[in-house]
């Protein structure tokens, strides 16, 4: 396990560009401000994706990780 | 989300579903990346948000309407259209690597507010009325419209 407690968990995987980043914002406004998204996906182009897109919104990336064939990511809402 | 408002802008020029797919793809991202997202469908982008029904008034309007029918779902690629089949090689490749299908990310647009304009003046050309356009189409307007849109917008596409 991680040592951030997400408040929720998007799974992603299995989806395409663009569907993980799009997810990710709109369940990224189920939680609340300061809370912690989990994100599961595998799709590879995920792991530049999140982190632009984490970027570009102003949410903080507290961790990116591959845990096999998942890509495993912790998005902080910061607003 | 950042301070002020970002936005993005595409022009949809083409209804050919390869380049309809690319516009949507960048559309609903940029809504998901916190911009305001306006697509504005011009002449054959029009094919796009098309209900579907036969179009057209007089006989060259008509014919293009029977010709060259609307509908997310029924335009095909600019490639290896072949009469249709490439249309449905191409969906078949898309399903089976599970990418979002064109009416699905047509679909998401729409719930991310994405802002759907339609041209005025193509319409008029290609004798399609608004009635003949899907209802979630916000407004039907002219170049300004969407250049008052476009004006200050990080991104500005023509697809």
């Amino acid at each position: 396990m991680s040592e951030f407690t997400a408040e929720k968990t998007l799974d992603a995987k299995g989806l395409k560009c663009p569907m993980p980043v799009v997810k990710t914002s709109k369940e990224v406004k189920n939680i609340s401000v300061g809370g912690v998204l989990e994100i599961l996906a595998t799709d590879p182009g995920s792991m530049a994706d999140i982190t632009a897109w984490t970027k570009s919104t102003g949410n903080e990336l507290l961790k990116a990780e591959k845990d096999g064939d998942v890509f495993k990511f912790y998005v902080r809402r910061v607003k | 989300m950042s301070e002020e408002t970002r936005r993005c802008s595409i022009v949809v020029f083409s209804g050919d579903m390869d380049k309809v797919f690319a516009a949507f793809i960048i559309g609903t991202t940029a809504a998901a990346m916190g911009m305001e997202t306006t697509m504005f469908f011009t002449f054959w982008g029009l094919k796009a948000i098309q209900k579907g029904t036969p179009t057209g008034n007089g006989f060259f309007g008509k014919m293009m309407g029977v010709m060259n029918r609307g509908g997310i779902d029924r335009i095909g690629p600019s490639k290896f259209n072949f009469g249709g089949i490439g249309r449905w090689m191409f969906k078949k490749m898309m399903a089976d690597q599970n990418v979002t299908s064109l009416p699905e990310l047509l679909q998401m647009a729409i719930d991310m507010d994405v802002k759907l304009l339609a041209c005025l003046m193509s319409m008029d050309v290609m004798e399609i009325s608004r009635d003949d356009l899907i209802d979630e189409v916000e407004d039907v307007v002219g170049a300004a419209t969407f250049i008052a849109a476009a004006e200050g917008a990080e991104i500005n596409l023509f697809i």
